[in-house]
């Protein structure tokens, strides 16, 4: 990913800063400039979001996207944040075959990838188990 | 909106085409079909071609004045149409709403892609351009893992299983054996399915459509023209279209398309037929997982149930509602901007009775269901004979 287009949705993905609509209180992540809903009539501002989700779907990856090659097997799940909006993610810190639909979890910074050697590392938030 | 008829349709074979190019699989999907039609080039008004990435597999954009050019018919307008896998189903719709209008009397729809001149890595890659490159991409998704996403959420929500997503592959399989143009033409069981390399758990190699090179083409007229040309017009009864989110994770089901509920409600509705009038249907299988949401999306079984049914044969040739005679996706192969026109020519054959040994018995009414990406667009066309 070029830099620019990296660094513009940093504050996004290093704080898990989302919108929300002050017209409809919906909250949105990722962020958008206009509400769905409410269109020219929403008033979006930065809304961080708690770290805290559900599993509500998830898969074993055993052949990587590009960049993820190293990783394999690895957990991709989709989330849904305490506060409403679902998100795609890794499952972190687990054995791949531990996780389950409906698992809670917490959303941790962590390292995503880099560009090369020499080039940019990119962070992101990964889910870690909640474990009873 | 004035009637409008499919007059003629053509394939190439579908595969990997190492010494075939881009220009020369265009070139013998159009000759076909303009043969098929029995008109002369000179008759056809513009064309619409859908395509979803010669950039990134053969990095060549402007594609529609190639295809116009190396087809002899400069100057007519020329038209990329682009929407992921769903590019050929657009572009057939573009046509139809341009003879319809009374622009143009003749109208080519064409669709392609040469996915193999780049290395597997590099495509997959292009492909996953049509998921939400911020949001899902990044985070490490690949088309495989999203399909994958809704398969285990079907799975828990309905209790589907592995095997009955491994009996859509086989049907599948099965189908293609009776299609000459077909990439895969060998049998294969549940449990060649079962013990595939593992890609996105729960879907293996063998639940997922490969990459492939052709094109495909149709040619449209007005009902009025078409009765003159033919004997039998194929009438393009319904068409609907329609649009959701680009990431798989921000809609309100993982377990249904909502562009294909939508686009199926239209193209019923302007056809006026219902999901039990259809006698066969092409469906978007690009995984298994998305056959089994189809046909359910579709109405033609209870939501839930499209793995039961599809274990039970009732999609098979001669079972209830045939789905996929062509092979589809899986079977056939999925150059992703020719596929929506694929099925369209399958359909067309099944309706006229040239469709050999997979024919389908008195069909009368088909249906086609291109999806681009993980559902950000889907497609509907009705067909039924018009004579």
């Amino acid at each position: 990913m070029a830099v620019p287009r990296f660094w513009r949705e940093i504050p996004n993905r290093y704080n898990l800063v989302g919108a929300r609509c002050g017209n409809c209180n919906k909250i949105l992540f990722p962020p958008r400039s206009i509400c769905p809903s409410c269109r020219r009539m929403g008033k979006l501002e930065p809304y961080r979001l708690k770290r805290q989700g559900k599993v509500l779907s998830y898969t074993v990856a055993h052949v990587a996207a590009e960049g993820f090659e190293d990783q394999v097997p690895y957990v991709l799940a989709i989330i849904e944040l305490e506060d409403g909006p679902r998100l795609t993610a890794q499952i972190t810190d687990c054995n791949p075959d531990e996780v389950k639909i409906g698992d809670e979890v917490e959303m941790v910074f962590r390292r995503m990838g880099e560009e090369s050697q020499d080039g940019v590392i990119y962070y992101g938030f990964k889910g870690r188990l909640i474990k009873p | 909106m004035r009637d409008v008829a499919v007059i003629g349709v053509g394939l190439t074979k579908f595969g990997e085409l190492w010494d075939v190019s881009f220009r020369e699989m265009m070139m013998e999907a159009g000759a076909r079909a303009i043969e098929n039609a029995g008109i002369d080039g000179k008759q056809i008004g513009a064309m619409y071609v859908g395509n979803m990435s010669s950039g990134q597999f053969i990095r060549q954009e402007h594609i529609s004045s190639i295809v116009a050019e190396h087809a002899g018919l400069l100057p007519i307008p020329s038209t990329r149409v682009e929407g992921a896998c769903a590019s050929g189903g657009l572009a057939l719709r573009q046509a139809v709403i341009d003879v319809g209008s009374g622009l143009h009397d003749i109208v080519v729809a064409a669709g392609i892609e040469k996915m193999t001149d780049v290395l597997t890595g590099v495509a997959t890659g292009a492909l996953a351009t049509a998921a939400d490159q911020e949001w899902e991409v990044f985070v490490g998704a690949t088309f495989p893992g999203l399909y994958a996403l809704m398969a285990r959420r079907h799975m828990y929500e309905f209790g589907t299983t592995e095997e009955q997503m491994a009996a859509v592959a086989v049907k599948n399989h099965h189908n293609a054996c009776f299609n000459t143009c077909a990439q895969y033409q060998m049998e294969i069981t549940v449990d060649d399915v079962m013990k595939s390399p593992p890609v996105t758990l729960p879907l293996k190699l063998l639940d997922c459509s490969p990459i492939t090179d052709g094109a495909a083409c149709v040619i449209l007229a007005s009902a009025e023209k078409a009765r003159k040309l033919t004997n039998t017009p194929i009438l393009v009864a319904g068409t609907g279209q329609a649009s959701d989110t680009i990431s798989l994770h921000s809609r309100s089901s993982l377990t249904s398309l909502q562009a294909t509920i939508e686009a199926a409600r239209k193209a019923y509705k302007m056809a006026g037929v219902k999901p039990d009038d259809i006698d066969l249907a092409e469906v978007h299988d690009c995984f298994t997982i998305a056959e089994i949401m189809a046909i359910e999306d579709l109405e033609f079984c209870k939501k839930g149930e499209g793995g039961k049914v599809t274990e039970q044969g009732e999609t098979a040739i001669g079972g209830r509602i045939p789905v996929n005679t062509s092979g589809g996706l899986k079977g056939k192969g999925h150059p992703v901007g020719a596929t929506g026109i694929a099925q369209v020519v399958e359909i067309v054959q099944q309706l006229r009775g040239e469709a050999g040994k997979r024919q389908v018995d008195g069909a009368e009414i088909g249906l086609a269901h291109n999806v681009g990406g993980s559902g950000g667009t889907a497609v509907v066309h009705v067909l039924r004979r018009g004579d």
